[in-house]
């Protein structure tokens, strides 16, 4: 186990990133020379209170913020290298975004929603549509296909957004606070599919502030004024 | 890629289709800017080749004075009276010898008389005059010859018949050298005139309204017909005494012509005490169409950019306003993987929807302004088939024009920022 896992690739390597934000006089470091290295097949739990820097570090994570000092690679490629473009392209094809609130589209039904990332691509893949309607169906809304998001429940909305993120197979998977919304047992269905997800050997990022749903993770990073606090995991806690 | 701009293009529609009435409103502009453009091409294009090829078939270095029966000043009950009136010989003479740059000066009298040829009869303007004539209008032949010295000289029992007279009378055969009957008297037809252009709704001709012309010799008509009408009216008759009906006045050069003509006038306004006359000056009347053209062309061409101007700055202030309301949407769509240029051509898109269907709108108006124009003002006009691409066109590119900055504007949106956003 612990041979498999290191050797497993790197696929978010950040090193001494640091983002500051300029608040007037004031400067904010949200995250502070923080190092660490994502691998291949992990299931994280970013944890820590709130401000501690959770959100921004999913931000840079996730290419939509970049660090005001310090480096961050996804999958060996330099973030700081790349022009907006590119970090477009990076982020619809190798990441995927869940957020809080869902964001799903609300002019596009739940197919149309699922493909967006698709409509970025240069190529559209062959068959994509079939496959849109399979992991529609692989999140439990096989039914639900032309299903506007006011439609649906919030937790059928974050399954759609699940979907959504998975569309394009991404190395990475990014969800802040992704159950933050919704009540415990559809929160816990959620968590069942990222259970599944993980077994499935995606990579996986989820950000809380909820010790439940940290728990349940495969790993916790907790963070504290930007900083690391600890790094535990839970199999290893459970097993000794 | 061309999925995708399907997939653009409908998103556009649809989201312009979740505020129809606001979408509407803000194609008003573009549509009457669209509509303006249409109608000023067409009263641009509006027969201007033909106005100008008429009027100079009147002769543009012509002035033309013809009598005209002054407003009868007193009402009486006599049985028969004598209404003398209308240009003079005197008038004639006087053209002749003391005016500068005249080059020739036609008279021409005119017979109430109807022409006939076996059974068929018609009521032409019967024109007694001199050969000149032809060639101061600028008519030609059709068969035959014109009058000519000969003729008058001889007082000669011969006439030219206008095209539309010698079609009457002789449909199916030649009518040079058949006789027809001028009033009480036989006539020799010696030539058929070319046919007119029609002279349209700018200049009014006479010759056409009444049906056609006949032509005979000056000298001829004189003693044939004299100088006096007579007109039975509800029982009483009026004869009616015209030395002249017209004259035609050639100038040298069309430089000239204003100076001829006010000399014209003030010479008839000299020797007439009631205004038993007009001047008409072809001339002037080509500068006066210009003229409302050119007013024409100025009011449409500022509607039209001022509608477009106004048009485009409520567009872009629309499209700015949903690219604020979708701000979110921004952010999730570069969250997901959308480069800046991909916003760019959704809300660009968006923006060229709205005026391109206010540029359609504008079209379908604009096609129908011109007839408007044209009842109103006297003026032709035409619409080209490219006048309303060109149109549609501009609603296009305001659209371009006016939607690149929001659309800018959401693809420079910060997407940490724009995903925050409510
Ligand atoms: N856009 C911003 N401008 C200024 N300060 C910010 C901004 N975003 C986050 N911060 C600050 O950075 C710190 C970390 O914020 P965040 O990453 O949102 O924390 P968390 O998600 O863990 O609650 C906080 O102190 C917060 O106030
Ligand atoms: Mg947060």
């Amino acid at each position: 186990m612990t041979q498999a896992r290191q050797a497993s690739e790197v696929v978010a390597d950040l090193r001494d990133v640091t983002r500051v934000y300029q608040m007037g006089q004031v400067e904010v470091r949200a995250l502070d020379q923080l190092t660490f290295q994502f691998r291949q097949g992990e299931y994280w739990g970013i944890m820590g209170s709130s401000g501690s820097g959770k959100s921004t570090l999913l931000n840079i994570l996730a290419c939509i913020d970049r660090p005001s000092s310090g480096s961050y690679s996804v999958r060996g490629t330099e973030i700081a290298d790349l022009d907006d473009d590119e970090l477009s392209e990076l982020r619809g094809q190798s990441l995927g975004f869940i957020f809080q609130s869902y964001n799903l589209i609300p002019q596009l039904n739940v197919l149309e929603n699922i493909l967006v990332p698709v409509l970025y691509q240069d190529e559209q893949p062959d068959g994509i549509e079939e496959r849109a309607v399979a992991l529609a169906a692989r999140v439990g809304l096989g039914d639900r296909l032309d299903h506007r998001p006011t439609e649906l429940s919030g937790g059928q909305q974050q399954r759609v957004a699940i979907a959504r993120s998975l569309i394009n197979d991404p190395a990475l998977i990014l969800a802040d606070e992704a159950t933050g919304n919704l009540d415990s047992k559809t929160a816990d269905e959620i968590l069942e599919l990222f259970d599944e997800l993980h077994a499935e050997g995606k990579t996986i990022l989820l950000v809380t502030h909820e010790p439940s749903v940290g728990e349940r993770c495969e790993k916790v990073l907790r963070l504290r004024d930007g900083k690391i606090d600890e790094v535990y995991d839970n199999r290893s806690v459970d097993g000794s | 890629m061309n999925l995708r701009f399907v997939k653009t293009l409908r998103l556009g529609v649809q989201s312009l289709l979740l505020h129809k009435l606001r979408s509407f409103l803000t194609t008003l502009g573009v549509l009457f800017g669209v509509s303006s453009v249409i109608a000023m091409l067409a009263v641009g294009e509006g027969g201007q080749e033909e106005a100008l090829e008429q009027i100079q078939k009147l002769g543009s270095q012509n002035v033309i004075l013809r009598s005209v029966k002054p407003p009868e000043d007193r009402v009486s009950n006599q049985e028969t009276r004598v209404v003398s009136y209308g240009l003079t010989r005197a008038d004639e003479e006087r053209l002749r010898v003391t005016f500068p740059g005249v080059t020739r000066v036609v008279p021409a009298l005119q017979a109430p008389v109807e022409v006939r040829f076996e059974d068929k009869v018609c009521s032409p303007r019967v024109l007694a005059t001199p050969p000149g004539y032809v060639a101061v209008t600028g008519r030609e032949m059709l068969e035959g010859r014109f009058l000519t010295w000969g003729d008058e000289q001889s007082d000669a029992s011969v006439c030219v018949l206008g095209y539309e007279v010698a079609r009457f009378l002789f449909p199916f055969e030649s009518a040079a050298g058949k006789r027809v009957k001028v009033g009480p008297e036989y006539f020799e037809v010696v030539g058929v005139m070319w046919p007119r252009v029609p002279i349209g709704s700018v200049v009014q001709d006479p010759s056409v309204e009444a049906g056609g012309e006949v032509f005979m010799p000056l000298a001829t008509g004189r003693s044939r017909f004299g100088e006096r009408q007579a007109i039975v009216r509800s029982g009483s008759q009026e004869i009616t005494e015209v030395q002249l009906h017209e004259i035609i006045v050639e100038v040298d050069e069309a430089e000239n012509v204003p100076f001829v003509a006010d000399a014209c006038r003030e010479m008839l306004k000299r020797n007439h005490d009631k205004k038993d006359y007009e001047v008409i000056v072809p001339l002037e009347l080509l500068l006066r169409l210009e003229e409302t053209k050119r007013i024409f062309q100025i009011v449409l061409s500022s509607i039209a950019g001022i509608s477009l101007l106004v048009g485009g700055i409520g567009i872009m202030n629309v499209m700015l306003a949903t690219v604020t309301e979708r701000t979110r949407e921004i952010g999730i769509r570069r969250a997901l993987g959308a480069k800046r240029r991909h916003i760019v051509s959704q809300f660009l898109v968006e923006t060229i929807v709205l005026s391109g269907c206010g540029g359609v709108a504008g079209v379908l108006l604009g096609l129908a302004i011109p007839k408007v124009v044209e009842h109103f003002a006297d003026l032709n006009t035409i619409v080209r088939p490219a006048a309303p691409i060109f149109a549609f066109l501009i609603s296009v590119g305001v659209g371009v024009v006016f939607g690149l900055y929001p659309a800018w504007r959401a693809a420079h949106m910060d997407p940490v920022e724009a995903l925050r956003h409510e």
